[in-house]
């Protein structure tokens, strides 16, 4: 079978049947940067939290758009208005059917996951919270899922409570559910650590935020490259994600909100595109997504998200995760293996993503290393600082998996780290 | 390890790394400044005590970072003593130009100060972690100007 991403531009992806394993040598022949050597040693890329390199499918279809069908959507009369409209909307339904949501006017592009919560704090913030009123979120958070609402907490007089971790790096519920009040109206936490792996009960925390009467947004930036997402099953008001991550371009975030609650929602940025009709006294909004889209949109990258999900579907999202179980408890226990390295977050729901410290040898340092051997992993606090701070350290380092590494790269990590500790040990 | 990591981690910059000298908060200090790297969360003090004769009687730190920049803390606070606010303003320049320069800055190894802090030049070839080498030279240029705190990300 072919897909067709819309009526015209046929793509040579075969959605995921069953009966074909997975095959990491195959699809990594997918991914062009592979293939390229850093100082002299092939490429080991283990920073995929941080951003997912990009398949052959997704460049070729940006390419595609630039040579073929690029103009400005939604104005144009034209033809190729018409027709990047087609593809930026058709991006859109393939948005919605990875989150499985009801509808595609629930789906909002932005331009990164960070922009699409700081929509929801000041939309939703500006326009549904009291002073008093109160938000809670949790110390894993991403800057990005904490600054957001200390704005919306400093302009509205608003009270913002963090849920605790565990040492394991766990959400105790008992403790979460103790947070609450009633002048709970929102809890803003992350469906996936990006330090620790640890994937969170998203819908047992939306039961209990609901049950409370809050509203739950799910910062999904790191889940959704690794986890299934259905935003019905899962029963979250806002869901929002990073096109970046989930292997697409970067400059393109996605807001899933609830459909009754975004048409509450004022704009959270005046422009063209957003408008039902303009006079110079006053102006009425558009419906959503577009009202929530001021300007011209990242049209290319839009449509190269779309291309992305394709990809990750065409591959199989269950089988990816399978694979990148399996890599996360084999460099569990690799890394563990490695005298002097403390694993940073070891909870059972836990996912493509190792922190760790090695005694005596500073992250940083860590990398440089690790990086004149041709392996990428991150050091740092990863826009985590409060994290960090709870676990009593300044900075970790930490490999992060997507679905075309392998277990002879992890091999290759656990040797370079083995060097690392001889060399400064 | 490759050649250029040699170069980095030169044994005075592993040396320091480990047993930094001067890592301490001083009784009474004259000049102090809080840097931060933003990057990478490194954090540091710097405290200078500077005498009647107007040189640096004791200069000292504290804080936690990689090698480099503890190292470079470690060092910077050796070479400090004894100089004139003036000659700590120089050297910060230099030690700058050596970091963050193509050629190197034409440091000249005879220059007793550098003997050791040329050290610091492998840097170069690090583009991401020259900040960590600078990060204490920063602070310190920080506290001897009366700013309180000082950023790599800020344009010193
Ligand atoms: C958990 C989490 N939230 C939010 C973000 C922010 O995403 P972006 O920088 O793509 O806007 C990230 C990315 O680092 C993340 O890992």
């Amino acid at each position: 079978m072919r897909l067709m991403t819309d009526g015209a531009t046929s793509v040579d992806l075969k959605p995921a049947g069953e009966a074909r394993p997975f095959d990491v040598v195959r699809v990594r022949r997918d991914f062009p940067i592979l293939g390229r050597e850093v100082h002299g040693k092939p490429l080991v890329y283990l920073d995929n939290a941080a951003s997912a390199q990009k398949p052959r499918h997704v460049i070729d279809t940006i390419r595609d758009v630039y040579e073929n069908e690029y103009a400005n959507v939604h104005r144009g009369v034209h033809y190729l208005s018409e027709r990047a409209t087609k593809r930026y909307e058709a991006a859109r339904e393939t948005v919605r059917r990875f989150l499985n949501a009801r509808s595609a006017r629930e789906i909002v592009f932005t331009h990164g996951g960070t922009e699409a919560i700081n929509l929801v704090a000041s939309s939703y913030g500006r326009h549904f919270l009291e002073p008093g009123d109160e938000i809670i979120i949790s110390v894993f958070e991403h800057h990005s899922n904490i600054v957001p609402w200390q704005l919306a907490r400093d302009a509205k007089g608003l009270v913002l409570k963090a849920a605790p971790v565990t040492d394991d790096g766990e959400l105790p519920i008992d403790a979460f559910e103790r947070l609450f009040t009633p002048r709970t109206k929102l809890v803003a936490i992350s469906h996936m650590s990006n330090v620790l792996g640890t994937v969170f009960p998203a819908r047992q925390i939306a039961e209990i935020a609901h049950a409370h009467g809050a509203k739950v947004l799910l910062d999904g930036c790191q889940a959704a490259c690794h986890l299934g997402v259905d935003v019905q099953e899962i029963d979250c008001d806002f869901y929002v994600f990073s096109g970046h991550k989930v292997y697409g371009p970067s400059g393109i975030g996605v807001l899933y909100a609830k459909g009754e609650l975004l048409a509450s929602m004022p704009p959270y940025q005046g422009g063209g595109e957003m408008i039902a009709r303009v006079t110079l006294e006053k102006t009425t909004w558009a419906p959503p997504p577009a009202r929530f889209e001021a300007g011209t949109p990242p049209i290319v990258q839009a449509i190269g998200l779309g291309a992305a999900l394709d990809y990750l579907a065409s591959v199989g999202r269950e089988r990816i995760g399978a694979h990148e179980a399996d890599l996360t408890k084999y460099a569990m226990q690799r890394l563990a293996a490695v005298d002097g390295l403390r694993l940073i977050g070891t909870a059972p729901a836990k996912s493509s993503v190792v922190a760790f410290t090695l005694d005596a040898v500073h992250p940083h340092d860590v990398a440089t290393v690790l990086d004149r051997a041709g392996i990428a992993v991150r050091a740092g606090h990863h826009c985590a600082q409060p994290l960090m701070q709870r676990l009593g350290v300044t900075a970790t380092a930490r490999a992060s998996f997507a679905m075309y590494n392998t277990r002879a790269e992890v091999d290759a990590l656990g040797a370079a780290l083995e060097s690392v500790m001889e060399f400064f040990g | 390890m490759s050649d250029d990591l040699r170069e980095l981690y030169q044994e005075v910059i592993l040396e320091h790394g480990r047993n930094p000298r001067n890592c301490h908060h001083p009784d009474a200090p004259t000049h102090a400044a809080h840097g931060d790297n933003p990057l990478c969360g490194d954090q540091l003090d710097v405290y200078l005590t500077v005498g009647a004769d107007d040189r640096i009687a004791e200069a000292a730190f504290e804080g936690r970072g990689c090698a480099i920049s503890v190292a470079s803390a470690s060092l910077m606070t050796e070479a400090l003593r004894g100089k004139t606010l003036t000659e700590a303003r120089e050297l910060f320049k230099k030690i700058h130009e050596m970091c963050t320069s193509d050629e190197g800055g034409g440091i000249d190894v005879a220059d007793g100060d550098f003997e050791r802090l040329a050290a610091l030049s492998g840097v170069r070839q690090f583009p991401m972690r020259v900040k960590c080498a600078t990060l204490a030279w920063h602070t310190m240029k920080a506290a001897m100007e009366g700013n309180a705190e000082v950023s790599t990300e800020d344009e010193v």
